[in-house]
Formats: structure tokens, sequence, C-alpha cells
């Protein structure tokens, strides 16, 4: 593996080494001493376009766990808000030769589209409403560590799956792990087509019972003034994980940051079933463990740019007409 | 008097002489081996193999089982000029044109500033005669600025040469806008050619809505944005008797509001672009920025049914939407990317390859759809008959060749089918009776 661009870069037994790396490397944190030598020397930079707080500081704390030197760059306040394009971003940012760059845009495909411009190791750590690979993989960690095994699971992703690239990337990996998911939201936030990723559909929450795990989205409040939904009133009632909609078996996820009052209420929030704060400890093994895969595996030399252009034509030059 | 809708570059009339071409002509039933002679620009004689001998003076060019067809006619281009010259001008996109086989387009108005008002048409039409090396049309804004506001001076405009009107781009939202400019065409005539899309359903989409988009996280435009805009705008259309072109059909639902308009009587026309004829949203997987244009790739049905409709002739003709962007505007994700894909070089190799060589469409007839849109627009349309200005393209259809291998002559280089293997590649352009375009490797017998 060069990159980590997508999920859809693992297959089950690629993702199931990286979990069980994860799990290694969290004998890690609960030394006193939290750190091993892995990647002495080596350097990480966080390009992030988009605040974020945990994903950022997360992978920070995986890469200095493993003695990686990190250097982190926030687009706002430097050169990219003097109108700095992401290409000569990258450029300039590779003369300093780091060996891996994670990055969050708010746009789909950026981060496989730096991976043509430089020759770093290059992670996704959101790529607008694509994909967030490495929060499937820390959900899928995090199951394993609740449930044993994920093997023929029923998985709801409750909420607004239009605008989450959580809910794509997780709607993959879970159904790579053997689960069934099924996605549930107001029928103006579930995206058109997305049953062609082989999940199920659903626009109430009248069979969640049938849920062994209930993964709620963030409900963002700028979709309001979007018009998507006509309230978040009118959106809590319909949709929102209670106590009584939360039955006791069942496990409860959320990316976070939570909206207490909106997609869950506060006390499912507080409830054992939760597993919210160990997805945030998740965070950092499962990203130790891609780094340490990404840095130390067998790295194929840089692939040359244009590569698409040349899958692609093979698409038309192949296609036979009726 | 009003001026002559195309505009003709500085390029001087050809003597030559065509010894032994396969000639193919539907229009004038021509199909078959001639002598072909161009004197003063015009085609002066057309003979059996043989029977025209060669005069001093004149340049003499061996058929070798090369085709000679009437040049193209685009009706849909962007020539980028005033404004945005990093992209195109006037003699790049005129170059690129006759380097596709093209010997008139149509070039379109959203530039910076918009071609709006008689002045700018003049000025515009004065550098095509002083740069274009293919004729030139060009097609002025229905409303003031592209905003659906405020009618141009659409008879002034018409005085001053206008072919048509077109608010491509920025399409008019507004039906009772529309519907004035369709009772103004009375005054002044002038195609009025619309691009088709609702913007409300349009908005904050980048691509086809479907599968693909909901597996990209891109947000989606379905294609009843177009398919309901296009009813809409016929049904005016009908009320007002008025002319209207629909430009670059993306789907099946707006190739049956064509065929319903036909049927009903109405006085409407459609095009249809060699992307959407051969390619799918399938194609946008990859995220490459080269496939993001309006009307976005949709699904193969949607496809088949543009091929259908060109064949059956719902469609009218094939026009590139030729659309340059400059690299650096392409080369970021894809929905920061502008909307479009150059065309003029690749549109005929290409639809002769995926559509001709698989039987989908025959040759003659891809070639009647490739110059139909000469007459739609009320121009005359090219033919290889004596007595005619030489509008000619001479190609060789076993040539193959990868787009792009070995540059472009437009100025900027987003095209859909760069990288991919073609075959059938234009040899030699003849625009207005003048040599447009020669390729580099055509020998010369004797000059």
């Amino acid at each position: 593996m060069n990159h980590l661009l997508s999920i859809e870069d693992l297959d089950r037994a690629g993702i199931e080494r990286i979990v069980e790396q994860a799990a290694r490397f969290s004998e890690v944190s609960d030394r006193e001493i939290k750190k091993v030598p892995a990647l002495r020397g080596r350097m990480v930079l966080n390009l992030f376009y988009e605040s974020s707080t945990r994903t950022r500081s997360s992978f920070e704390l995986a890469a200095k766990r493993l003695s990686a030197d990190v250097v982190n760059f926030a687009a706002s306040g430097s050169s990219v808000e003097k109108g700095e394009s992401l290409k000569d971003t990258v450029l300039t940012l590779s003369a300093h030769k780091p060996d891996a760059i994670v990055i969050r845009t708010p746009w789909a495909g950026a981060a496989a589209l730096v991976s043509r411009w430089c020759s770093a190791a290059i992670v996704n750590a959101g790529d607008g409403k694509h994909e967030h690979p490495t929060q499937a993989l820390l959900d899928v960690y995090t199951l394993r560590g609740r449930l044993g095994g994920i093997d023929g699971a029923s998985i709801w992703i409750v909420g607004d799956v239009a605008h989450s690239r959580v809910a794509r990337s997780n709607i993959i990996a879970f159904q790579r792990m053997g689960a069934k998911v099924t996605v549930a939201g107001p029928p103006t936030l579930i995206p058109r087509g997305i049953e062609s990723l082989g999940c199920d559909v659903r626009f109430t929450l009248d069979e969640l019972d049938s849920a062994d795990v209930v993964y709620a989205l963030r409900m963002q409040r700028e979709r309001m003034s979007e018009m998507w939904v006509p309230s978040l009133r009118e959106y809590a009632a319909w949709y929102q994980i209670n106590g009584r909609r939360l039955s006791p078996r069942q496990v409860l996820m959320h990316p976070g940051p939570v909206n207490r009052g909106v997609e869950l209420s506060g006390e499912v929030v507080d409830s054992p079933q939760a597993v919210i704060t160990a997805q945030v400890e998740a965070g950092v093994v499962v990203r130790m463990a891609v780094l340490y895969e990404l840095l130390t595996g067998a790295r194929a030399p840089s692939p040359g740019s244009g590569a698409t252009a040349e899958a692609g034509a093979a698409t038309v030059g192949e296609r036979q007409l009726a | 008097m009003a001026a002559a809708p195309l505009v003709y570059g500085p390029l001087p009339p050809a003597d030559l002489l065509l010894r032994d071409v396969d000639v193919l002509d539907p229009r004038a039933e021509i199909d078959g081996r001639h002598d072909v002679r161009v004197r003063a620009g015009q085609v002066t004689e057309l003979g059996a193999p043989g029977t025209i001998s060669y005069e001093p003076g004149e340049e003499l060019l061996e058929g070798r089982g090369n085709r000679l067809l009437p040049a193209f006619f685009d009706p849909h281009v962007h020539l980028r000029t005033p404004g945005q010259e990093h992209k195109e001008d006037l003699e790049t996109g005129t170059r690129a044109a006759a380097a596709g086989g093209y010997g008139a387009v149509l070039a379109m108005p959203n530039t910076d500033p918009v071609l709006d008002s008689a002045p700018l048409l003049r000025s515009l039409r004065d550098a095509a005669a002083r740069e274009a090396r293919v004729a030139v049309g060009f097609l002025p804004a229905i409303t003031r600025s592209l905003v659906g506001e405020q009618l141009t001076e659409m008879a002034e405009l018409r005085a001053e040469g206008a072919v048509g009107f077109t608010d491509d781009g920025q399409p008019v939202q507004s039906a009772g806008m529309l519907r004035k400019a369709l009772q103004y065409q009375r005054l002044c005539g002038g195609v009025i050619a619309l691009h088709e899309e609702d913007k409300t359903l349009s908005r904050g989409g980048s691509m086809h809505e479907g599968a693909v988009s909901a597996a990209l996280g891109l947000g989606g435009i379905p294609t009843l944005s177009e398919s309901t805009m296009l009813a809409r705008d016929a049904a005016l259309a009908g009320y007002e008797d008025a002319r209207v072109h629909f430009q670059h059909l993306s789907c099946a639902a707006s190739v049956q509001a064509v065929a319903d308009a036909k049927a009903s009587g109405w006085k409407v026309s459609a095009e249809v672009t060699p992307h959407h004829l051969l390619l799918t949203e399938e194609d946008v997987r990859g995220m490459d920025t080269r496939m993001k244009m309006h009307p976005p790739l949709a699904t193969d049905a949607d496809r088949q049914a543009l091929i259908a409709g060109l064949r059956d002739g719902t469609i009218d003709c094939v026009a590139t939407d030729h659309a340059p962007h400059a690299r650096d505007e392409k080369e970021v994700p894809f929905e920061q990317a502008p909307m479009g894909t150059t065309g003029l070089e690749t549109a005929f190799a290409a639809l002769f390859t995926h559509l001709v060589l698989t039987g989908a469409l025959e040759l003659a007839l891809l070639v009647e759809r490739m110059t139909a849109g000469a007459r739609l627009f009320d121009l005359p349309t090219p033919r290889i008959a004596q007595g005619e200005p030489a509008n000619l393209t001479l190609v060789d259809l076993d040539a193959e060749w990868v787009a792009g291998e070995r540059g472009w002559e437009s100025r900027s280089e987003n095209c859909c089918f760069a990288g991919r293997p073609l075959r059938g590649r234009v040899l030699l352009t003849l625009a207005a009776g003048g040599v447009a375009y020669r390729e580099r490797a055509l020998s010369v017998v004797a000059a």
C-alpha cells in the first residue's frame, strides 16, 4: 500500500491487518512513556484545509507516539489565503521532503490528486463529502473490540448521509467486514443512487430495533438554512436517537462532534451503550497503524502523473456499441 | 443593409488539384473517386479520375485512397475572446477548428465582457477578419450580461451581423423573459439557441446524479434539470411560433421532448456533442476534471438514446461545445474545476472510431450531421460541387493516432478524449477557398 486514499484501497485482509496492528499499538498508549521509536527520523506533514480538532490531533499524537517529526499546516493564515493553489502548496511543502502527508480538504478527490504531485505517502483525512477512510478503520476497530466481530451484524447509519464522508467510507468498510448496512434519514439527505453501494435505505426509524449497532451522523446547522429539512425540531422528532428509540442491547456510535439534543439525546451519549469516547481512543492507535504500514511497508516507486488518463482510455477503447 | 453573418479570415484563395480522391458528399449525392480542381478558392472542375490534367502554378495532391468530405460546421464553440485569451483566442480556436476539419464555427457570447452590444460585435468581427483561419459567426447574448433581466438590442445586433442569440452557460431562467425574446425574434430574426438547465435543480451539482455521484460524494445534477426546461421552452416556442435550437442534449428525456416538439410542428432543432455520444457518468469515476462539463455525462441508456436520436434525425446535428480552459484552472479538485472540454480537434475521429467503425452510424450520415448545423442557422451548407466555394476536408480514414500525442492547435488541452487511440485523421482543410490546415506529413507532389 502506497497511500490510503479511499477505504476501497483495502480489502478485508488489509483492514484486518491494520486493525490488528492497532491492537498491538494500544499497549503503547497504556505505558507510562507512550512512545516507540518505529518512525524515528520520519516526517509527517498534517495539511488541513478544514478546521478539525480531533482528527488532526489524533494524527499528530499517532505520529509522535511513533517518534516521527510532525509539521502542522493549516490553510487559514497561510499562503492559501493569498491565493496559492492546492498544487503549488503541495509542491512547496514537498520541498521539505515529508515521508507522509495527511490531508483534509473540502473537495472530493483532492487526496488522490495530491498523490500524483508528490512522492510522499498520502493519507486521506477527509476529502469533501467523498471519504474518510481512517474513520472507517477506527470504527471497525472499536466495534471489534466491543462485539468481538462484525460478521453478520446489522448496522444502521442514521442522519445526513448526503453530506457525510464518514457514511460513505463506513458503508464500504462495514460491508467488507461482513456486516449488513442500512442507511436511514430524511429523503432530502439520502442521495439518489446510494443503494448502489450495497446498503439498504430507510426513511424512518420504525425498524431501528433490528439493528445491532446504531451509527448516528452529525446534523450540521447550516443544512437548515439550505432547507434540507424544515427545522432541527422536526429533525429531532423523527431521527433523534434517544432512550425511547435505542434498545439496551444496541451499541451506539457517532463520529463526533456531537450535537446533544439534535441527532443524539443527552442520556444516550452518557449511557454505557455509547462507545463514542472509545472511538476517539481508537483514532490514535489506528492512525499509528496506518502511518506505520505506509512508512515501513514495502513501497513501490512513486507513481507518475497521468495514470488516470491512461486508465480512462481503456474504458472507451474497449466499449462496444450495440 | 445587414452585415453578412459569417466573417472570413485573411487566407489567400487556393489553387490546387486533388487527383483521384474518394469524394463523399451525401447532399450532392457523390460517393466515389474523382479528380477535383480548386481554382481561386472555388471548385471549378469535378471529373472522373485521370481526366483533369495538371496545370502549372497549382498544387497537386495525390488522393491515395483518402476521403474528401465537405468541411464540417460547428454551431457551438467558445473562442473565449474577448477577455479570456489565456484559454483561447480567435486565432488558436479557429486553428483548432481547421485541424478538426471544420470550415466554419459559431462562437458563444459568454466572454468578458459579454458579447451583448453592437460595438463589441463589430470589433470582434473585425478581429476575426484579421485572425480567423475558418469562417466565424457570432451568437450574441439574449439578455444583457447574461443575467436574464433585460433583452439585448437584438435588432441592432442582427444588423451588425449576429447569426442568432444565446445565453449559453447562463441560461434564461424566467419563462416570461424568454417569451419576450421569442416575440422580438419576429422583428429581427436570428435563431435563438438555448442551453437548457433549471438552476434550481442543478445548483450545487458537479456531475450527473446517480450511482456514481452517490459513491463519490459529489453533488448530483438530475437530467430533468435539462429535460423539463427544454419541454417548457419548446412549448413557448410553439406558442410564439418562434425558431429555437436546443444546445448539447444530454439525456433520453430531452431527446423525447425534442421529438414531441417536432411532432407538434414546432420550429425546433437540436444538437449533440461527441462527448455525450461516447462517454457516460462511469468516465467521471476517476474524477478527471476533463470529464466535467455542462450538461454532465449521463447514463449509458441516455447515451444510446442520443445515438438513436442522431440517427433518426430527432437530433439534427453534431456540435462540439469546444470549451477550452487553462491547465491551472483544470488542475484542481473536481468540484472546483470549471465546466467544459475541448472538442474541435477530436470530434470527427472520435465519432468515426466509436460510431462509424462500430456500425452504429454510416459515414455518410455522420458527414451529414457534422455539416447540418449551417442550414439550421440559415447559412449556406458546404457542398462539393462545381461553382461552389471550396469548403473541403481531406481525411485519412486508416490513420491511427492518439489524441493529443502531438499536442494541440488549441491553446488549451482539456480534451476529454486525450490519450485515447483514434482512427481517422484530418489531412487538409479548405475553408471558404483557403488552405486553413495542412497535416505536417501531407506531401505535395508538385507546387
